[in-house]
C-alpha cells in the first residue's frame, strides 16, 4: 500500500491543485467517464481543490447503471422460475421494473453473489441438475474473465451454464456523448481500468475530432494530473491522447485479453439505460458460443420497459444533469431505498454525491 | 406497500419482506427496530444502547443479548464460540458494566460434526475464562438439516455497572474527543477473505477480543468524564458514529490520517470496493471522553492489552446538527454516511 500512498501525498496534491488553478483561465468542463473516478473525486473531496471555473461531470461509466431495466427484469424472472442466477455484488439491489435480485433472493430464489464469473461455472459443475445463469454485466474490464469462463464451460461441455450478456463498450458511447447538443464536454478523463484492456489507442478518433483525452488512474494525484493535462491541452488549443496511467495502461492494451474477447464475442448495437440505442456499443456471443446465450436458451423477450417516473438517471448518465438536480435525490431515492440505478451501485454518480458530499457547515 | 414513519422522521416504504440488509447494522436495521420492535416493546424514553441498564436490589446491572451467525464458523483469529463470548461481554462493558455471567444457547443443524461442536464449546470456555465471566445457564436445540447454517449461538450477559460510571450517549457534547483502541475493519475483512477464499498474500486475522479490561481501567481513572462507549460491530465505525451523532445531536469530525488501519486490510478494501469505515470490528470500541481528558484516556488505553494501538481519531465539533464528517488526508472534508445495508463487493 506504500505504492498507493505515493499517489495520495498531500503536499503534491495541493501543489498540483494550485497549478490547475493557474491553467484554468476560462470555464472548462471535463467528463470523467468512469464511475470509479466519480467515486474517488467524491471520496477524497477533490471538488474542494478545483477552481470554480472547472466543472467535472460524471459520465455513463457505471456498468450497473447503464444496464437496461429489462435485463434486470429478465434475471429476476429467471430466478423466480427456479433458475439459479449468479451476479456481481453491485447488481443485487438495482431495481428493474419488477423488483431486485436481492428481493427475489429473500423470497427463496437461488441468487448468488460471485467475485469472478468462473465461480458460476464451478457452481454449474457442482449442480448438474440445475440451470445456472451468470449476469454478464460490465465494460471491457470485466469481459475477458467472462469470455474465459464461457470458453471453460464449452470445454467442459456444460449444458447447464449460460450468460445473460449485457456487456457494454466505452469508446462508442464517448463518440455519442460528445455530439450531444445540451452537454458541453471539453475533454475526457478516460477510464483507467477499461484502458488497461483496450489501451489508449481507441480514444484517438476523439482526439482527432478535437477532444482532449487523458487516461488516468484512480488515486488523487492520478486524477489531478489527468485534469491538469486536459486543462493544459484546452489552454493550448491542442487535442491528443495522453496516458497518465502508464504504470497500468499500454497504448495497445492487453492483447491476450483482447484476443479472448474477440474469440467469444462480436460487436453489436446496444441499448443503454438512459442513453438509448448506440451503434456498436455492446457485445453478443458469436455463433460458435450461442449455446451459452441465456437469452436464446430461455427465449427471453428483452423489450424496453419504462423508467420510474421522476428518475433522472438517464440525464445524469449522459452528463446533462447533476444528481442534486433530480427531484427524487436524497428524499424518495436514497441508498436504502433506491429508485434509479445511479443511487445503488458503488460506481453510481448519485451514490457518490449522497455518500460523501452532503457536508453541512459547523 | 404501505407507508410508515421512518426513524429519521420522513416517509419511507415499509418492506414487504425481510432482506439481508435489515440485519447489517445500518439504516435498514434501525428502520426495522423503529417500525417493528420499538413501538411494541421499548419502554418510553429508553435509549437503544448496546446493553440495558436496570436496577436490581439497588444495584445497577448492565444486561445484553446477542445472536451470532458467521460463515465460516472458524476463521483466522477466532471462531463463532469465542466471538459469541467477546461480543456480549463487550456489549455489557459498553454501558460501564463489569461482565460477570453469561448464558449460552446453541441451535445446531443435524449432521453437524461433534468434533467441531467440541472445539467450539472449548473455545467458549477459554474465552469466558479470559474474560472472567461464568457461563451459568444454557440450552441446546437441534434442528433439521438446512434449518440453520451449521450452528447459531445466542449469549446473554450480565454485569455490575461500575459505581463511578455515567455512560449515556446523550452526555456526548462539544469538545469531546473520540478514541478507538486499535485498528479498524479487521474482523469483517478477515471473515470475507476466509469465506470467499481470497488469497491476499498474508493472513488477515479477526480482531475478536474482549475490551472490558480497558473499559474498566478508563472508568476507574476518568470516572464520569467517560461520556459514551460503543463497539463498532456490524456497520462499522460509520454506523456507530452516526448512531451516537443522532442520539446526542452532535456533529462528529474524524481525522482520516489518525485512523489506525493495517495495510493489508486497506488493500483488500481497495480491491473489493469496501469502505473500511463500514466494515465490522469485533475487538474494538469507541470512547467519547471529555476533551480535556483525551490525552490521559489515550495513555490509559495504550497501557492495557488490546489497546496498544489506540488513537484519538476525532472530536465533537458542533451541537444541534447530527452529522459525521471526515477530514481526509488531503485536508478536504467529506461525509461519513450511515451504511444503508449489507456490504456488496463491486464489479471492477
Amino acid at each position: 500500500m506504500k505504492f498507493i500512498q505515493e499517489y495520495q501525498n498531500p503536499e503534491q496534491v495541493h501543489r498540483l491543485a494550485r497549478e490547475i488553478a493557474d491553467v484554468v483561465s476560462e470555464p472548462m468542463s471535463f467528463m470523467e467517464v468512469c464511475g470509479t473516478h466519480a467515486h474517488a473525486v467524491a471520496r477524497y473531496g477533490l471538488h474542494e481543490l478545483f477552481p470554480e471555473q472547472l466543472g467535472l461531470i460524471s459520465g455513463p461509466g457505471c456498468p450497473v447503471c447503464v444496464t437496461p431495466p429489462e435485463v434486470i427484469d429478465a434475471a429476476v424472472r429467471l430466478a423466480q422460475e427456479g433458475v439459479w442466477v449468479a451476479a456481481f455484488g453491485d447488481m443485487m439491489k438495482v431495481p428493474g421494473s419488477q423488483g431486485t435480485l436481492s428481493g427475489v433472493k429473500a423470497q427463496g430464489g437461488q441468487v448468488r453473489i460471485v467475485y469472478s464469473p468462473m465461480q458460476s461455472v464451478e457452481w454449474a459443475q457442482e449442480n448438474p441438475g440445475e440451470q445456472i445463469v451468470f449476469m454478464g454485466v460490465g465494460f471491457e474490464t470485466t469481459v475477458p474473465s467472462v469470455a474465459v469462463s464461457i470458453g471453460e464451460a464449452k470445454q467442459l461441455g456444460l449444458r447447464n451454464f449460460s450468460v445473460l450478456v449485457a456487456h457494454r463498450l466505452i469508446p462508442p458511447a464517448m463518440e455519442v456523448l460528445v455530439d450531444q447538443p445540451d452537454v458541453q464536454i471539453d475533454g475526457f478523463l478516460c477510464p483507467g481500468h477499461v484502458s488497461a484492456i483496450i489501451g489508449s489507442k481507441p480514444y484517438q478518433p476523439l482526439a482527432d475530432g478535437g477532444i482532449p483525452c487523458v487516461v488516468a488512474g484512480f488515486e488523487p494525484l492520478d486524477i489531478l494530473q489527468g485534469v491538469y493535462v486536459l486543462a493544459r491541452m484546452r489552454q493550448e488549443g491542442k487535442a491528443r491522447v495522453a496516458n497518465q496511467y502508464k504504470r497500468v495502461v499500454r497504448r495497445e492494451g492487453n492483447p491476450v485479453a483482447l484476443a479472448k474477447i474477440k474469440e467469444v464475442f462480436e460487436v453489436t448495437d446496444c441499448r443503454w439505460r438512459g442513453l438509448g440505442v448506440m451503434p456498436d456499443s455492446g457485445l453478443r456471443l458469436r455463433e460458435e458460443y450461442e449455446d451459452f446465450d441465456a437469452e436464446k436458451r430461455f427465449e427471453l423477450d428483452l423489450l424496453p420497459v419504462a423508467e420510474p417516473p421522476g428518475c433522472e438517471c438517464g440525464a445524469i448518465l449522459r452528463g446533462a444533469k447533476h444528481p442534486t438536480d433530480c427531484g427524487l435525490f436524497g428524499s424518495a431515492c436514497r441508498p436504502d431505498h433506491p429508485i434509479g440505478p445511479c443511487m445503488v451501485s458503488s460506481e453510481g454518480a448519485c451514490a457518490a454525491v449522497y455518500r460523501y458530499e452532503r457536508v453541512e457547515g459547523d | 406497500m404501505s407507508e410508515s414513519k421512518g426513524i429519521d422522521g420522513d416517509m419511507i416504504n415499509k418492506p414487504e419482506f425481510i432482506t439481508l440488509s435489515h440485519g447489517a447494522g445500518g439504516l435498514l436495521s434501525q428502520q426495522l427496530i423503529a417500525q417493528e420492535f420499538a413501538p411494541l416493546l421499548a419502554r418510553a424514553g429508553q435509549p437503544l444502547n448496546d446493553a440495558a441498564v436496570i436496577t436490581l436490589g439497588g444495584v445497577r446491572v448492565a444486561f445484553s443479548t446477542d445472536s451470532f451467525t458467521v460463515s465460516p464458523l472458524f476463521f483466522p483469529g477466532g471462531d463463532i464460540g469465542s466471538l459469541a463470548v467477546h461480543g456480549t461481554v463487550n456489549d455489557v462493558a459498553m454501558m460501564g458494566g463489569e461482565p460477570r455471567f453469561l448464558s449460552l444457547a446453541i441451535v445446531v443443524e443435524e449432521g453437524f460434526p461433534t468434533a467441531d461442536l467440541h472445539r467450539l464449546v472449548q473455545s467458549v470456555a477459554e474465552a469466558a475464562k479470559r474474560c472472567g465471566v461464568d457461563v451459568v445457564t444454557g440450552d441446546t436445540k437441534v434442528v433439521e438439516r438446512g434449518a440453520v447454517d451449521g450452528l447459531f449461538i445466542n449469549t446473554t450477559g450480565l454485569g455490575v455497572v461500575y459505581e463511578q460510571a455515567d455512560i449515556d450517549p446523550a452526555r456526548v457534547g462539544l469538545g469531546d474527543a473520540v478514541l478507538i483502541n486499535g485498528t479498524i475493519a479487521d474482523h469483517g475483512v478477515a471473515v470475507m477473505c476466509a469465506r470467499e477464499e481470497l488469497d491476499v498474500g498474508g493472513e488477515i486475522r479477526s480482531d475478536s477480543a474482549p475490551v472490558a479490561d480497558i473499559v474498566g481501567k478508563l472508568i476507574e481513572v476518568l470516572g464520569d468524564r467517560v461520556h459514551a462507549l460503543r463497539d463498532p460491530t456490524r456497520g462499522g465505525l460509520a454506523a456507530t458514529l452516526n448512531e451516537i451523532a443522532g442520539q446526542a445531536d452532535v456533529m462528529i469530525r474524524l481525522d482520516e490520517s489518525t485512523l489506525p488501519m493495517k495495510p493489508q486490510v486497506v488493500g483488500v478494501c481497495e480491491i473489493l470496493g469496501l469502505n473500511p469505515l463500514q466494515v465490522a470490528c469485533e475487538g474494538k470500541f469507541l470512547a467519547f471522553v471529555d476533551g480535556a481528558a483525551a490525552d490521559n484516556a489515550l495513555a490509559i488505553m495504550k497501557s492495557v492489552t488490546n489497546g496498544e494501538q489506540a488513537a484519538i481519531i476525532g472530536e465533537v465539533t458542533a451541537v444541534g446538527s447530527a452529522q459525521v464528517q471526515m477530514r481526509t488526508a488531503l485536508g478536504t472534508t467529506r461525509l461519513v454516511e450511515m451504511p444503508p445495508g449489507e456490504l456488496l463487493p463491486r464489479i471492477c
